[in-house]
């Protein structure tokens, strides 16, 4: 057995008499080995999920609790088969377990060994302790492996480091665990390799060392030489920075151009050496240690069923009908109850308050916006509930499997099948849902066309354009309104094909598309509940503040300011004199409707009368597309006010779809003609009518770029599109 | 010698070599595709793509596409 320790430092682990006050720990590891159970299992109710800054990778901090009552923090790194950066996800693996670009040296790196699977895991391994981390390793899936799990004591004698086998879900093994990560924390940290290099590798290695800037080496951030540790940095440099061929693939990449210059000196080595040297010490040496193949039968009986070409199929499709209606029916119910609640605590305010601006500030503006952020939470609990489920079992992996011909043809992520299906309920769910995609790129490309998708807010819009303009028997109604749902369909896949071939960060890169199938596993519903949970409250703390606030601001711009307007009747004095109950209510709907009219939202629909004129849409229109911002549907209640009708119109009122049908412009022809109806359907599939949608996009990518860019080219291609179609029919005598 | 793309489904074979381009290649031996690896094509997905492979006790999902890139040998 070669226990070979660095060539540089054969000195045997001394001991440390003084730790750190506050111990900093990351917890690294492949995916699919039990990492956010023994994550959770570990840090118990501290943990906190958030962005890292700038990017849209999620990072999981919590309190360890070690012997002796020291608080350790606990760092849940995203789950990575190597620190060999092709991917934002992967540079953080590395920045956290080297402490560099801002991230804090950590004082010891938990690595997750999967019980079943040890060999490969351990190749992760290896390279944190060439990196000179202070390593413990979690052996996971024990229970799993059943005789196949190989001792922990033996492997700890190969691997050069503790070996603590833990079961999360009986909490077996983690104190032994905290036990030896304060001993690790108490030793003196060294550079383990387990191979050497070459000597043309050795010799490119110490050339790109001298070339390190002062941040990268190990005295600085260790605070102590470790010539081995700052050889594997450069062998990390070597490996991922790309001469500039014009493919940017090394983008995000952070390396000094010291470093970079000295990489591309020379022609890029057969950079296979330290890899096949790794892979050849696992082999030799794991191998001994696993007496028993792991038993795959059970998982390999059930997909012989799911994955199967015909039963297969029809299964997938089961769950996913399932999915989706429970998004759409079983969670409406809810909403109409939430719903129902913030209007009864608003009118029951109101009724203590009495009229006033600033009971409608409360009852419209707060209590009405709250409410537009609590309608999400049915759904985002819904799917996240199905989610996790799909996830802890090992059936998302398998939809990617099954679904990637189809998804890969428009340059999709073969998981973009959930959060798009999802989107025809509700983008916000469904943006949130891209988070089962590893890669920054796939999600951000799903996040710019699932808005695309008929989410049900549009329902409510094509209900009343088609009942109150669209002639024809209900038959034709109907294939419409199934043609309207075929349009987001096919819009959303050629909209993800032109990005991904033009728009430069959301091209495909030339990576492989190589997803594990992990065994099937019972779902653990505690895990579960605790990621919606998770998910819920970063949505209300993080989305939902904007939403509220963007709620609060629409709000004003249709409500301000309430003088009336020159040359107004004097409704209050009308009112007054109304003889009769329906006199005094249409009174109140016309003064509503001028006042809307007067308000800086609706000036703003003048404004804009001339851009959208050619779309065919006259200023009432322009207001309920600004009030439409809101939620779409709010559409039809804006109009519902405009045209006097009341404020509580919904998209079957017969009198709003009457005043729609015999609206007359100044010249006395009809306002709305079927084509500005078509028009204007088209003009809701497209446009990003939705601050929700552009708030949680925002959350997600920790930056303004993407919902901007979003914003723009889906208003942008709403116009151009309803032009083509109003012009075009105009053009055809329709 | 040929591609794991074009090896019939069951049959057990032995990575030779890994083609493409660098990070291609590299991100594929990582995960433990190196020479000598044993690789079984477990089934096909329903709409022919991609493959279900068997490697080192654990499946993977792998195009046809990068299959191909997989040079094979009889074991």
């Amino acid at each position: 057995m070669t226990q070979a320790a660095s060539c540089h430092e054969p000195a045997p682990a001394r001991l440390r008499d003084h730790l750190p006050a506050r111990p900093q720990l990351v917890l690294a590891g492949n995916p699919n080995v039990g990492k956010t159970t023994l994550f959770n299992a570990l840090t118990g109710s501290s943990a906190k999920v958030s962005n890292y800054p700038g990017i849209t990778v999620e990072s999981a901090r919590g309190e360890l609790a070690l012997p002796g009552g020291r608080i350790a923090d606990l760092h849940d790194l995203p789950g990575t088969y190597s620190t060999n950066a092709r991917s934002a996800e992967e540079q953080i693996a590395l920045d956290a377990v080297v402490g560099l670009d801002g991230a804090p040296t950590p004082d010891a790196v938990i690595v997750c060994l999967d019980a079943t699977q040890v060999a490969r895991a351990g190749y992760l391994l290896l390279q944190c302790q060439e990196l000179g981390a202070r390593c413990v390793v979690a052996l996971t899936m024990v229970d799993e492996a059943g005789a196949a799990a190989p001792s922990a004591r033996e492997l700890s004698a190969v691997l050069g480091c503790e070996v603590v086998a833990v079961t999360a879900r009986t909490r077996a093994g983690l104190d032994d665990l905290r036990a030896a990560i304060d001993r690790v924390l108490r030793s003196e940290r060294r550079a383990l390799w387990h191979w050497q290099p070459g000597p043309e590798l050795r010799g490119r290695l110490d050339a790109i060392r001298s070339a390190m800037p002062d941040a990268w080496r190990s005295d600085r951030r260790y605070g102590a030489a470790l010539p081995a540790a700052d050889d594997a940095l450069a062998l990390w440099a070597l490996t991922c920075v790309e001469p500039r061929t014009g493919s940017h693939d090394d983008d995000e990449l952070q390396v000094p151009d010291a470093v970079r210059a000295a990489v591309i000196a020379e022609p890029a080595p057969r950079d296979d050496e330290a890899v096949l040297a790794r892979w050849a010490w696992l082999d030799r040496e794991i191998p001994p240690l696993i007496h028993r193949a792991p038993d795959r039968s059970r998982t390999e009986r059930i997909d012989r069923i799911l994955l199967h070409r015909v039963i297969g199929f029809a299964a997938f499709i089961g769950v996913m009908t399932v999915l989706f209606m429970s998004l759409f029916w079983w969670a409406a119910p809810v909403m109409d109850a939430i719903d129902r609640t913030f209007k009864w605590s608003g009118d029951q305010l109101q009724g203590v308050l009495g009229d006033g601006v600033f009971t409608d500030f409360l009852v419209q503006g707060v209590i009405g916006g709250v409410g537009a952020v609590m309608v999400f939470l049915p759904q985002i609990l819904l799917l996240f509930l199905f989610l996790g489920f799909l996830e802890d079992c090992g059936y998302l992996a398998r939809v990617a499997y099954l679904m990637d011909r189809i998804m890969r043809s428009m340059n999709l992520h073969g998981r973009a099948f959930v959060p798009m299906l999802s989107g025809f309920a509700c983008a916000v769910p469904a943006i949130m849902a891209t988070r089962t995609m590893e890669r920054r790129r796939d999600r951000i490309l799903t996040m710019m066309v699932v808005p695309l998708m008929t989410c049900s807010a549009r329902l409510p819009v094509y209900t009343l354009v088609i009942g109150a303009l669209i002639p024809g028997s209900r038959w034709t109604q109907g294939l419409l309104m199934v043609a309207m749902y075929l349009f987001s369909v096919v819009t959303a896949l050629v909209a993800a094909w032109l990005m991904s071939k033009t728009v430069k960060p959301l091209k495909a890169k030339r990576l492989p598309f190589v997803i594990e199938l992990p065994p099937y596993r019972f779902p653990r519903l505690g895990g579960v509940l605790r990621m919606m949970w998770g998910k819920s409250s970063m949505f209300l703390r993080e989305a939902g503040t904007v939403i509220l606030a963007c709620s609060i601001a629409l709000w004003a711009l249709l409500y301000f300011p309430r003088h009336m307007p020159d040359g107004a009747p004097d409704y209050d004095a009308l009112v007054a004199k109304a003889p009769t109950q329906e006199a005094k209510a249409v009174l109140l709907a016309d003064k509503q409707a001028l006042q809307l009219e007067n308000s800086y939202g609706g000036r703003l629909g003048h404004t804009i009368e001339p851009v959208i004129r050619p779309l065919g849409f006259d200023w009432k229109i322009g207001v309920g597309i600004i009030g439409a911002f809101a939620a779409r549907e709010v559409f039809v209640s804006t109009l519902g006010i405009v045209y006097a009708v009341g404020s509580d119109a919904d998209a079957g009122s017969q009198p709003l779809r009457d005043a729609l049908h015999d609206a007359k412009d100044a010249s006395g022809k009809p306002s709305y003609s079927p084509l500005v109806g078509l028009s204007l359907m088209i003009f809701f599939a497209l446009a990003c009518q939705c601050m929700s949608t552009l708030a949680v996009i925002r959350r997600e990518t920790n930056s303004l770029r993407w919902p901007l860019f979003l914003f723009l080219y889906m208003t942008t291609l709403a116009w151009i599109t309803s032009f083509c179609v109003y012009q075009g029919g105009r053009l055809l005598g329709f | 010698m040929t591609s794991l793309a074009k090896t019939p489904l069951g049959r057990t074979v032995t990575v030779a070599a890994v083609d493409g381009a660098r990070a291609f290649r590299r991100r594929l031996l990582e995960m433990g595709l190196v020479p000598g690896t044993a690789v079984r094509i477990v089934t096909v997905a329903p709409l022919g793509d991609p493959l279900r492979i068997e490697v080192r006790g654990g499946q993977w999902s792998i195009r046809r596409a990068e299959a191909a890139q997989i040079q094979v040998e009889a074991k």
